[in-house]
């Protein structure tokens, strides 16, 4: 499989700091996956992010070595134009990129900066709210929405611009637990329907857990773990880096260390209680 | 301590944010609001603040009306860490915002500094005392908001989505915090999302929808209640839900992974 993201050796301290914020991170993400990426607050996480969008080194300068490949093309030779086809970033805080006066004109802002066509630009913009289902909010104001529903529009926005790879900032932390798991639905269903790649931002993953490939713990601006999320939930090192367990998962693997349940895969709790329905027959 | 008599506030924009909340918190209690986003929850805090008055009803905070009382009368009682810190965070330095409010409220420099030194050490933030508060990360700026108002030991403490932001060893000092000051007798509200993190404190939880309360009680009662969880977009605790599936579990749900590990195994000994 090709490589959406390729890191590699990559290093990066600011002006004005003492120590990196990056040290030697490799990472390779192969396209259609969704990648969790955790870490203490100040590991580093969202300076490897700005290396990934480009605003490393193109906006802030500093001390840069090593590589970030995106799609095959160097991150350092690509303008922030190029960018910004290829890497689609939310940030946690939606209103931070919606403030057209309509939901439309706000997806379809991005198309606009570009100067794609009129047709393809229409196009594109119906296409992208019909798949986040938000085509009844279309005219609406997005000041007027809730969180979750800001949250739609610009990942309409984001996506409208047929990104290979979006990254979202702690994406669930304003959401409520039922609109948080509706977005990691929608995650699943743009990686299948689109192919895009994901790389994802979260303390919490109770949620996500159950359709990423891939979980990246970060410490000290070093990959300290790399795993499936069953193989880094059930190791003991996880929890040190202040990656939360699931409370499910802490009981599934004190039980499986007891050899009551399996440990081939992750459980829901209706899960779990089958299998110690099971070994309690 | 908090109380609130048929409250009803509505937006400029005509939204019904309390729509007749009726609610009493006693001193000392630890209270949890849940509820999806726009639910009322913020609303509500602000009005034991004074920051909002009520357009019908009253509130009342240790006794007197927050429609006659000064926001620095309030703000002596009731201590809130807000969703979003930057819209509190304003000094040149860590330690010149934390020694802020308590210089306002007259404490003795002495006071003030060791009360400082205090909220650093505890929340991790001792080597930032000469730093920007702008330099923090977010949940770095969290923590400093909790740590100034701890400062000046107010009755009250009102914590709002104060988990955003926190890695699992934060939140685990954080829940420490809450059960400290539940046993030094404050009176503590939190409002969150984060169902995992509210339940092994094992609070009263209030349920919110609409601008209504739709449910009131012990944790362990409310967070069995699917129905009423469901209608108001709640979810339900991992372990509560675990307990449910098992059927034939004890009669309270598990409060910690070890106790549900310990009747697991109390089962299969022959």
């Amino acid at each position: 499989m090709t490589e959406i993201l390729k890191i590699d050796g990559l290093s990066f301290k600011y002006p004005d700091s003492p120590r990196k914020a990056v040290s030697d991170f490799d990472l390779e993400i192969p396209e259609g996956e969704i990648v969790a990426l955790a870490g203490p607050s100040g590991c580093g996480k969202s300076t490897l992010l700005r290396t990934v969008n480009g605003l490393i080194p193109h906006m802030y300068s500093g001390d840069y070595s090593g590589d970030v490949l995106v799609a095959g093309t160097s991150v350092k030779g690509s303008s922030m134009r190029d960018l910004a086809q290829n890497v689609g970033f939310l940030f946690q805080n939606p209103e931070n990129q919606i403030f057209m006066f309509s939901v439309e004109r706000d997806v379809a802002f991005g198309l606009e900066n570009l100067g794609v066509p009129r047709a393809e630009m229409r196009k594109r913009v119906d296409e992208a709210i019909d798949l986040l289902g938000i085509s009844s909010l279309a005219q609406r104001a997005p000041h007027e929405l809730s969180d979750g529903q800001k949250q739609r529009v610009a990942l309409a926005g984001v996506l409208a611009m047929r990104p290979r790879l979006v990254i979202l900032d702690e994406p669930m932390s304003l959401l409520d637990p039922k609109t948080a798991s509706e977005l990691v639905e929608l995650v699943e269903k743009l990686r299948k329907e689109l192919g895009t790649t994901f790389v994802v931002v979260e303390h919490r993953l109770d949620l996500l857990v159950k359709h990423a490939d891939r979980l990246v713990v970060m410490s000290s601006g070093r990959k300290v773990i790399e795993g499936s999320p069953r193989e880094v939930l059930f190791g003991d090192e996880a929890e040190s880096y202040g990656v939360s367990v699931p409370a499910v998962t802490k009981v599934q693997r004190m039980l499986a260390d007891d050899g009551a349940v399996p440990r081939d895969r992750l459980m829901s709790p209706p899960e779990l209680a089958t299998a110690v329905r099971g070994a309690l027959r | 301590m908090i109380r609130f008599d048929d409250v009803t506030f509505v937006h400029q924009n005509g939204v019904r944010a309390l729509d007749g909340v009726t609610l009493e918190v006693r001193a000392g209690e630890t209270v949890a609001i849940v509820g999806e986003n726009g639910a009322g929850k913020t609303t509500l805090v602000k009005h034991v603040t004074g920051l909002l008055k009520p357009a019908s009803g009253r509130v009342l905070v240790d006794g007197a009306d927050t429609k006659s009382s000064s926001t620095a009368q309030l703000s002596r009682k009731v201590g809130v860490a807000f969703q979003n810190p930057d819209h509190q965070l304003f000094s040149e330095t860590v330690e010149e915002e934390m020694s802020f409010a308590l210089k306002n409220f007259g404490f003795s420099p002495d006071l003030v500094a060791n009360r400082v030194s205090w909220g650093l050490e505890l929340f991790g933030l001792e080597e930032y005392r000469k730093s920007s508060p702008l330099v923090l990360s977010g949940g770095e700026k969290k923590r400093l908001t909790l740590a100034c108002i701890l400062a000046w030991d107010p009755q009250v403490v009102i914590l709002d989505e104060p988990t955003v932001g926190q890695d699992s060893i934060q939140k685990e000092k954080l829940a420490g915090t809450i059960r400290m000051l539940r046993s030094t007798g404050k009176t503590v509200v939190v409002v969150s999302h984060d169902i995992e993190f509210l339940w092994p404190i094992q609070p009263r939880v209030v349920v919110m929808k609409g601008g209504k309360v739709v449910g009131d009680g012990p944790a362990s009662e409310v967070m069995q209640d699917r129905e009423l969880l469901e209608s108001a977009r709640v979810a339900q605790p991992q372990l509560v839900e675990f307990h449910h599936w098992l059927g034939r579990g004890p009669e309270r749900p598990f409060v910690d992974p070890l106790e549900a590990r310990r009747w697991v195994e109390g089962g299969m000994r022959p």
